[in-house]
């Protein structure tokens, strides 16, 4: 074995990935084309991409453009923002069930947003609605790694998120309980759905920022989720700060989630399944899944809105709602398989 | 000439003191063994010499006070296996011994330098792993996996490494070997630190022995005198059978039962 070798196999590796990660943009761009073109009135991809580049009829340019392209653009970045915070959290905990909504993050973001509206201190497109989720989903990761300790198993990280997600659902549910104005019941219902009806660029302008300084913040630290790999303290020897690279990444989850879930309410599970689906295209390098989860959730997030504009029903599904039912069966599976890792090595 | 010394070293666990005015001396390209019953803070003492964890007094390395160096310049000079080889995700071998160029700014093991991928090639060499490079380090056997895990940490090439317990659970061949491994290593001019609990090893193949009680330093030097029937007494609350075989100490804890 040589240098020469070993230079020769890195490369066949990375060549692999790379196909993989191209293969995902494709199908990133194919779904937000298909997402442009379907509503109410259907337009052919052709006549999307003539659209969007200032061709075709005025109406085709006013439906791509100004009605559908913010919700297609939501879709992409919160799907996105949501696998690449599960990666990160996979990669944080050394553990393949960590993800934002089974640690509560959403919901606390949601109980925020939901707060915020129902004691009138703003409407739904001011800033201040990102921001309440923010500091909330900021609040339930910290809760979670601080109750978990370090190196925490799975059983202890699931059981906290269990505790905190009721918690925050039980808040919500108080607001919702103490509130007279029927109008603000409607509009937490919402929230508690997840949906990306009817968004517009305003939404966009106030989702956008945090999602993209979560992300960056989260894709700085990619090398470190690989040092990570030999647990805490090695990878402390190696020269990582731990301490510090935890305040990061729950920094980079609560920005990112929070200023999703405030324009679009809590859309669970994208975050726990993309990580999963790429592992065994990509491999297990917690650093390289961080990229094709990100690109994996979006993939998620538009085909599940375009699925519930599709699938024939009295009324909207809404999108939350689909990724549930979707992500809740596959935790069972996840469950099922880690079971010797909770059950303390009974198979 | 003294690399590694450490000053009045003390160290806390939460509230309970574990390390107690430890000071010591060591010159590079030793063996050093450190033993002592469970709980006398062997791998406490590990860690605050590595500056992995807080503690009182003066740790210097070479002319640096440990204290004065970042945590980059830390990395590249102390190597440090913890117990357990411990590897959370199926990562090929070749990835998880290229992590110990990490401290040198190698942080992708698909983009070394060939300064670093020499360094990585000479580590999998020196500990025969080159042939399950490709494979995943989950699948490998116990045995197998702690060469890894010891490639790693020689890939490091720092001048000082510190290994907590590297031949507990493996078998006795394995054993030997990773002390044999280790002791090729010290003789090219490393100090290397090994916590063990098995004497017989100790003996055979380190220079230096420092045995650690409740915290202090109940002797050290050369194993013959620092595992001396009165140390072996009042420490390990045991005597010692010994003999020399093939023109080698040999010690066998006993105890009357």
């Amino acid at each position: 074995m040589s240098v020469q070798d070993f230079a020769l196999a890195a490369e066949v590796a990375a060549r692999r990935r790379w196909g993989a990660t191209a293969a995902l943009l494709a199908l990133v761009a194919l779904l937000c084309v298909l997402s442009l073109g379907i509503g109410p009135v259907r337009l052919s991809p052709l006549a999307v991409i003539e659209a969007l580049f200032g061709g075709g009829s005025d109406v085709a340019q006013v439906i791509v453009r100004e009605i559908r392209l913010p919700r297609t653009i939501l879709a992409f970045a919160i799907g996105g923002i949501l696998g690449l915070s599960g990666a990160a959290l996979q990669g944080l905990l050394r553990n393949p069930l960590a993800s934002p909504s089974l640690f509560g993050a959403p919901q606390s973001a949601a109980f925020g947003a939901v707060l915020v509206i129902a004691l009138g201190l703003a409407d739904v497109r001011s800033y201040a609605l990102p921001v309440v989720a923010i500091i909330a989903a900021f609040g339930s990761v910290f809760a979670l790694l601080a109750i978990a300790g370090r190196n925490a198993g799975l059983l202890i990280l699931i059981l906290a998120g269990l505790a905190i997600s009721s918690f925050a659902g039980a808040a919500t549910a108080l607001v919702m309980n103490l509130s007279s104005n029927p109008f603000v019941v409607l509009e937490i219902a919402f929230w508690l759905l997840g949906s990306l009806e009817d968004r517009s660029f305003q939404h966009v302008a106030l989702a956008l920022p945090f999602i993209i300084a979560g992300a960056a913040i989260l894709l700085s630290q990619a090398s470190a989720f690989r040092a990570l790999t030999l647990g805490e303290e090695a990878a402390q020897s190696l020269g990582v700060d731990v301490g510090r690279l935890r305040l990061f990444v729950i920094t980079g989850v609560a920005l990112g989630v929070g200023g999703a879930v405030a324009v679009t309410g809590t859309i669970g599970f994208i975050g726990l399944v993309a990580p999963h689906l790429m592992r065994p295209v990509i491999g297990h390098d917690p650093a390289r899944l961080l990229v094709p989860s990100a690109l994996t959730g979006s993939a998620l997030l538009l085909a599940a809105d375009i699925a519930v504009r599709i699938i024939p029903s009295t009324s909207d599904i809404k999108v939350g709602v689909l990724t549930s039912i979707i992500g809740v069966p596959f935790f069972l599976y996840l469950i099922m398989r880690e079971r010797r890792a909770l059950g303390g090595g009974v198979a | 000439m003294t690399l590694l010394s450490a000053t009045a070293l003390n160290a806390s666990l939460g509230s309970r003191k574990v390390l107690h005015d430890v000071s010591l001396s060591l010159p590079s390209g030793h063996l050093v063994a450190l033993v002592g019953p469970n709980g006398a803070g062997k791998t406490t003492l590990l860690r605050a010499l590595a500056g992995l964890i807080p503690s009182g007094g003066e740790i210097r390395i070479g002319d640096n006070p440990l204290a004065s160096l970042p945590l980059r310049e830390r990395a590249k000079r102390f190597a440090y296996l913890p117990q357990g080889h411990m590897v959370h995700w199926p990562l090929p071998a070749r990835d998880i011994v290229a992590l110990g160029r990490y401290p040198h700014g190698a942080t992708d093991p698909a983009r070394l330098s060939q300064t670093d991928m020499e360094a990585v090639l000479r580590a999998m060499q020196a500990v025969d792993v080159t042939e399950f490079s490709d494979r995943r380090v989950t699948e490998l056997s116990g045995g197998e996996r702690s060469r890894v895990a010891l490639a790693r940490v020689l890939a490091v090439e720092a001048p000082v490494i510190l290994a907590d317990e590297p031949t507990a659970s493996l078998d006795p061949r394995h054993q030997i070997d990773v002390m044999q491994k280790l002791r090729n290593v010290a003789d090219t001019g490393v100090l290397v630190i090994v916590v063990t609990h098995d004497l017989g090893l100790a003996a055979r193949f380190a220079d230096h022995v420092l045995v650690l009680s409740e915290g202090r330093l109940a002797a050290q030097g050369a194993p013959a005198e620092a595992l001396s029937e009165a140390v072996l007494a009042s420490v390990f609350r045991i005597s010692a059978y010994r003999a020399e075989f093939q023109r080698e100490a040999v010690i066998v804890p006993w105890a009357d039962v």
